[in-house]
């Protein structure tokens, strides 16, 4: 409880927003030991600095290299090795597995200046996509192709509607440039390279609305690539996920 | 031009156009234009983020795609032509042949030829501003696709390819400046001027030329491959089946963006070393020079040098954490990344023992070189952060980047340079600059730059992303986490329009200076580097390493002068 708080007052002190996601409060420690750890050197180092000039002289004594250099070099070493190690445990649980199977899949695609986000239905297949059907103006921002079998309940929103409390497994895509997706309140970063897909899982705790930015230069409306994450009570997320599909068969059905 | 004594004309087998002296101002000309134009589009910058609806005079409200526009030519200008060309071609080719005893480069007429291919590079660049769809707007690093067709934006087009040309020349220059710059300490060093004795600034230059050498060949090779994807249709860097703009793009074959990221880091991360690197030889040679000790653990400090170079050129994927690498690779670059913190660290441990307790003379290029050395620490701390790729997973591309490498690279450098011209004015012009407008230069600027790139921290951990041109106006949740940040975006628009006018007094110091008529006495720091020398270069020889100063801090022994002579115990 005691470093809960200690984390609550260092994510005021040092601006960061909301914490919302399962790794962040992890996280979250992690960056505030580092930036506390920065700011007591930067001031030891500022503090030797100005003693030094401030003392009077002294003539140079024979030097003790091993005390003045490899001593300080060696906690340095033992310091940033710690933090390394700390920063490499946390970046392997999220980074050197995939999500779980039981995951909810939601591929995002990021296009100048857009984001679309594509739930596959009841299949849990996404259907074929293909660039040359692309079109924005009808209704097909993806190009989403009708004669797949798994296209028909797929669902495309421009949205992020995730329940809260359950594992998302993302699938990162672009249509042209390179877009950097992401949710500063989840902690989470990662660029839509197009030509490939880049998976990223977390799972959101609290619900609420979070902000989806743009992090990679993309063009002229980079400043304003962007979507909103609504992340929802489980019961109310299946409510809505009903009704987009309800929706989506009745417009499919003419 | 003023050509002193020890480097005279008449000694030198070449004409007044190809005297390195003659070279090295044409360089700092170069750079004085590139900081002159880069900082006046980073301060309509700052003004178009504070207050979006400010029109400029002659122009009108600053677009989205100009401001990016600024963002890129920003860049492009203090990266390359600023903080590559001052420090190591300016005040090398100015300084490097008289401080290692030698009379002039090793190739002069090259030498000549890299910085008018700089200065065409530098031409070439600025017309950006003016051809059809303005500068371009993909920032220094020019990622494709965006900067792969001109249908990704304004500026894509021909902005773009004025920007490849420029960059293209710059890149030939550079690695012909670097090869002369290598050539000329292995081969012309003077007599005596073993590779121990060299001043650190000298190491400085080496270690930055090895690394130019490596790194701006590979970028010329991207530059060449990225100007095929825009002109022949080929796909280095584009992959199939991408459609910008509604138009499917007809290029052969399916290219990868990320081998872009990978060429151009392994050239941009060195980069950031060149820039630095001399400024770290000269802070160590001046701190010695005024504390009148030798450096502390000076072979320590050459090795240092040279692994912070080695190291350089093994870290370009910190830059990439979160742009698509394999994971694994990640946990690889963050070990090479945190390990350059290493002789980082040695570096600024060896200048707070330099100066413990010494004392030393406060004079304005000493200031400079401490505010380098607390700009270097402020700047590096962040460095580890960074380093570790689960925290780039929330920091990669806000402010908070953008804080840090404008101390530890820009502001650290710039007060180099500073230091530099501070130092090496009397040797330059015979004349001193004024210590009195200098401390209020040095007080101010060192204000301005804390001022304007701490806060910066701060908005960046509230999630601001850079290169964002405008921050207001944006609806829903993103709409209020920038809101949070604009408090303290006035403020640092304030403190760069504080830094940029704190830079007046050093405009007025050189004015005032040049046309006093006070003359310098020939070596007014009791300096013992070779540059210093009374003698002309051919009569020279290196007798001792640098800084031999007595336990009294008095008496001192330049390197060139012989034993004979000595009142001071030898070494």
């Amino acid at each position: 409880m005691h470093l809960t708080q200690a984390i609550v007052t260092g994510q005021s002190f040092w601006h960061l927003p909301v914490d919302a996601s399962r790794h962040g409060p992890a996280l979250d420690a992690h960056l505030l030991l580092n930036l506390w750890i920065a700011l007591s050197l930067l001031a030891l180092a500022h503090l030797i600095l100005l003693a030094g000039l401030a003392f009077r002289r002294r003539a140079s004594r024979p030097v003790h290299t091993l005390l003045l250099e490899y001593i300080p070099l060696a906690a340095l070493t033992l310091l940033f090795a710690f933090l390394a190690a700390r920063a490499q445990q946390l970046w392997a649980a999220q980074r050197y597995t995939g999500a779980s199977p039981a995951a909810m899949q939601v591929e995002v695609t990021g296009m100048q200046f857009a984001w679309y986000f594509r739930y596959p239905g009841a299949d849990a297949a996404f259907g074929e996509t293909r660039p040359s059907l692309v079109a924005p103006g009808e209704g097909n921002p993806l190009g989403l192709d009708q004669t797949d079998r798994h296209s028909g309940d797929d669902l495309v929103t421009s949205q992020l509607v995730l329940p809260a409390g359950r594992e998302v497994d993302l699938a990162l895509r672009s249509q042209d440039v390179i877009h950097g997706f992401a949710v500063p309140e989840m902690r989470l970063k990662q660029n839509a390279v197009p030509g490939q897909t880049a998976h990223i899982h977390f799972t959101p705790t609290q619900p609420g609305s979070y902000a989806i930015l743009c992090t990679q230069l993309c063009g002229l409306g980079h400043y304003r690539m962007q979507a909103t994450m609504q992340v929802l009570p489980p019961a109310e997320f299946d409510a809505w996920l009903q009704a987009q599909e309800a929706a989506a068969s009745k417009r499919g059905q003419p | 031009m003023n050509v002193s004594p020890a480097t005279s004309v008449a000694l030198a087998p070449h004409s007044r156009w190809t005297h390195h002296r003659t070279v090295g101002f044409g360089y700092l000309a170069i750079s004085a234009v590139a900081v002159g134009v880069g900082t006046v589009l980073s301060l309509l910058m700052r003004l178009h983020l504070s207050w979006p609806a400010w029109s400029l005079p002659l122009h009108g409200p600053i677009l989205p795609e100009e401001y990016l526009g600024l963002v890129t030519m920003h860049g492009t200008l203090m990266l390359f032509f600023v903080l590559t060309v001052a420090p190591q071609s300016g005040f090398g080719n100015l300084i490097l042949p008289a401080q290692i005893g030698a009379r002039h480069m090793a190739f002069p007429r090259l030498n000549a030829a890299s910085m008018w291919l700089t200065g065409l590079a530098l031409l070439v660049l600025l017309t950006a501003f003016f051809v059809p769809g303005g500068s371009p707007i993909s920032g220094w690093t020019a990622y494709p696709p965006l900067s792969a067709t001109a249908l990704a934006g304004p500026g894509q087009g021909e902005g773009m390819d004025v920007w490849l040309a420029a960059i293209a020349l710059f890149s030939v220059a550079s690695t012909l400046g670097a090869i002369n710059t290598l050539t000329t300490i292995v081969k012309l060093r003077g007599e005596g001027m073993s590779w121990p004795r060299l001043p650190l600034t000298v190491w400085g230059w080496f270690t930055a030329a090895l690394l130019s050498v490596l790194a701006f060949s590979v970028l010329l090779a991207a530059l060449a491959m990225l100007f095929c994807d825009r002109h022949l249709q080929s796909s280095f860097f584009v992959p199939g089946g991408d459609l910008v703009n509604g138009v499917l793009l007809q290029h052969r074959g399916d290219g990868s963006p990320l081998l872009w990221l990978h060429l151009f880091w392994f050239f941009g991360h060195p980069e950031v070393y060149i820039a630095i690197l001399p400024g770290m030889g000269l802070t160590s040679m001046v701190l010695a020079n005024f504390a009148h000790r030798r450096v502390f653990a000076y072979r320590l400090m050459i090795a240092t040098t040279l692994l912070i170079g080695l190291l350089g050129i093994l870290v370009w994927g910190h830059h990439m954490f979160v742009a698509g690498l394999n994971p694994f690779a990640g946990s690889a670059f963050a070990l090479s990344s945190m390990a350059i913190a290493l002789p980082a660290s040695a570096k600024v441990l060896s200048w707070l023992a330099t100066i413990w307790r010494s004392r030393p003379q406060l004079t304005t290029p000493m200031l400079f070189a401490l505010g380098f050395v607390s700009l270097f620490i402020t700047g590096g701390l962040t460095g580890p952060i960074l380093a570790q790729p689960i925290l780039d997973e929330y920091l990669h591309n806000t402010f908070f980047v953008v804080a840090h490498f404008h101390l530890i690279m820009a502001m650290a450098g710039v007060f180099g340079l500073f230091c530099a011209t501070y130092y090496w004015f009397p040797l330059l012009f015979g004349k001193m600059l004024s210590e009195r407008l200098g401390k209020l230069h040095f007080w101010g600027t060192i204000l301005g730059a804390y001022a304007t790139f701490l806060p910066m921290h701060l908005t960046g951990l509230a999630g601001e992303p850079r290169q964002y041109a405008q921050l207001t106006g944006v609806p829903g949740p993103a709409g209020q986490l920038l809101q949070t940040t604009l408090p303290l975006q006035n403020h640092i628009t304030y403190g760069a329009l504080f830094l940029a006018c704190a830079q007046l007094p050093f405009f007025l110091n050189l004015v005032l200076t040049l046309r006093s008529r006070l003359r310098a006495s020939q070596n007014p720091w009791s300096a013992t580097t070779m540059e210093w020398a009374p003698q002309a270069a051919d009569e020279l020889a290196t007798h001792r390493d640098p800084c031999h100063y007595a336990e009294d801090g008095v008496l001192f022994l330049g390197q060139w002068e012989p034993d004979a002579t000595s009142e001071l115990p030898p070494e």
